[in-house]
């Protein structure tokens, strides 16, 4: 009786592959679990309004916040979108409206190893070019390793994301005598619009988890500064420096400097899904 | 002598009289492909397309899938120059003019051979700016007053006005199927087009709206040159005046369409017709 499996066989090799999938999924679940229970669970002992308004306390002293570093964080993070979703999103429009070329396709690659790029060497490259030329770790600096960052994520979302619209969309604004830069830009943008700003939300959420990037580019520091050509300090960063350092207080800084960039994360993800109803709603009430 | 010479004025002779230069004949030419030849790539997919297309008439290309009668309505408006690879020879005159030329400006020329597609194509956009959109692009109107008669009178000479002028600002995308095929027909309409090609503009559509996208085409022909793409016979005979059958790339027979549904001079014609292969 070879390759022969009675119903009762067949049932339970059915009912195993199932057990597999679901226990896979736990696995898969626990450790974002973990890392979420304790985030809260310690971040919110440590949580308080001082946190967000005060700026840190010399070594020794306790209390204090991270008033400097939540700034700081928004504006590297500012920074670097301001300059990474307009090029991101038209490289992503050059990728798909004009592939097919070789240099589209190139493009389209570099792209992806852009992606790749482990974000400390990206950092090392922005300190090369930001920072040694003018001797100073500065804001911008770091709002430029981010947004060299977020560049190839928004790229490949657009054009993937313009793929998808139908291209009888793109006929019909082509029929009624748009240019095609015309009928790319005022028809089959607006189309893809939902997904691009899912996505460009998205890009913003991961970086502004980034700590690697911003250590030799935005650097760090203790006091309140919006200065454009100054070190800023940064949630992920100090949340760096306080975890690693020996003192109590300090970790349990650490700790509400995490739940604030989770918060963060979760945040910019829910305002993208939002973002998204409210724009579909828009387009099809 | 059988008669006295009664000499005819010459034309230059007569002292102008107050009428109008005499407008081209109703049926002359408007659109004319001579020997045209289409290729994609290396594969040849229309040969040797010679056909008149004639004003205030509905030309109906019909034929069975893939015989090149949407590629050819594709170059009249040159629409197929997106696709890669694509090269046309031969010619294509609209009004005298080849639009194949070096000079030709492409968006001039769609702008007057508007276009309705197969499967309607709303912008998710307001029905409004749907109708407004060719307007604004080819910068067509003076002012707002303006813009908003153009499209009221658009959305009418499709047939929508009354179904959609209280809500005319909300998505187009809400609009039912055969309401969507409308509002292209007026978006096509708006930018004043002289010609309107037709790509299966039904086909998606039920009895009900079919017919009145048909009653459409009946009254649009007195003011537009129509050239409509079909797979259903009835319709052609329909809505059409003229009747041109493809097969394999080749126009196989072409006349009025009372005649190439009664009596077909060909066999290929009449066994398409009467439904014996396609």
């Amino acid at each position: 009786m070879t390759g022969m499996i009675s119903t009762g066989g067949r049932k339970v090799m059915s009912s195993l592959f199932v057990a597999l999938c679901t226990l896979s999924v736990l696995i898969a679940l626990v450790p974002l679990a973990f890392v979420l229970f304790f985030v809260i669970s310690e971040g919110v002992q440590a949580l308080n309004f001082d946190f967000f308004t005060k700026m840190p306390k010399p070594v020794g002293e306790t209390g204090g916040g991270m008033a400097n570093a939540i700034v700081g964080t928004l504006m590297v993070t500012g920074l670097g979108s301001m300059f990474a979703i307009p090029i991101g999103i038209m490289s992503g429009v050059y990728m798909s409206e004009y592939a097919g070329t070789r240099f589209a396709s190139l493009v389209r690659f570099a792209a992806d190893t852009l992606n790749g790029v482990p974000s400390i060497v990206i950092g090392v490259f922005v300190y090369g070019i930001a920072v040694l030329p003018f001797k100073q770790f500065s804001a911008l600096a770091g709002g430029l390793a981010l947004g060299v960052m977020m560049i190839p994520i928004i790229a490949r979302t657009t054009e993937e994301l313009l793929l998808l619209v139908p291209g009888t969309m793109r006929e019909g604004a082509l029929a009624l005598g748009a240019t095609h830069a015309r009928a790319v830009f005022s028809v089959v943008l607006p189309a893809a619009l939902p997904g691009i700003v899912t996505g460009v939300v998205l890009a913003l959420a991961r970086i502004a988890g980034e700590t690697a990037p911003l250590l030799f580019t935005a650097f760090s520091n203790r006091y309140f500064t919006t200065s454009l050509r100054q070190p800023i300090g940064t949630l992920t960063v100090m949340v760096f420096t306080y975890a690693i350092s020996p003192y109590k207080d300090w970790h349990r800084q650490a700790w509400a400097g995490a739940l604030v960039l989770v918060s963060i994360v979760l945040l910019c993800s829910l305002l993208a899904r939002f973002a998204t109803r409210k724009i579909e709603g828009l387009h099809s009430n | 002598m059988l008669q006295t010479a009664v000499p005819l004025p010459s034309p230059a002779a007569v002292p102008s009289l107050p009428v109008a230069p005499a407008p081209a004949p109703d049926t002359a030419a408007k659109i004319t492909a001579s020997g045209l030849d289409f290729y994609y790539g290396p594969r040849r997919v229309l040969e040797q397309i010679t056909l008149q297309m004639r004003r205030n008439e509905v030309t109906a290309l019909i034929g069975p899938s893939g015989c090149g009668k949407s590629t050819f309505l594709r170059t009249l408006n040159r629409m197929n120059d997106i696709v890669p690879g694509a090269r046309v020879e031969g010619s294509v005159v609209l009004d005298g003019r080849d639009i194949y030329a070096a000079a030709v400006d492409v968006v001039d020329l769609r702008r007057r051979v508007g276009m309705v597609f197969q499967k309607s194509n709303p912008f998710p956009k307001s029905i409004f700016d749907n109708v407004a959109y060719g307007l604004r692009i080819n910068r067509m109107t003076r002012s707002r007053e303006d813009l908003e008669g153009r499209v009221e009178a658009s959305l009418r000479s499709a047939a929508l006005w009354d179904e959609v002028k209280d809500r005319l600002h909300t998505s187009a995308l809400a609009l039912s199927g055969g309401q969507q095929q409308r509002l292209c027909i007026a978006r096509a309409l708006a930018v004043e087009p002289e010609v309107l090609l037709m790509d299966e503009p039904a086909s998606a559509l039920d009895p009900i709206a079919t017919q009145r996208i048909e009653e459409l085409i009946y009254q649009l022909k007195s003011r537009y040159t129509i050239v409509i793409v079909t797979h259903n016979m009835q319709q052609a005979a329909r809505v059409s005046d003229v009747t041109a059958f493809f097969w394999l790339g080749r126009l196989v027979e072409t006349g009025l369409t009372t005649k190439i549904f009664t009596a077909p001079a060909q066999k290929l014609t009449e066994d398409y017709i009467t439904g014996r292969f396609g």
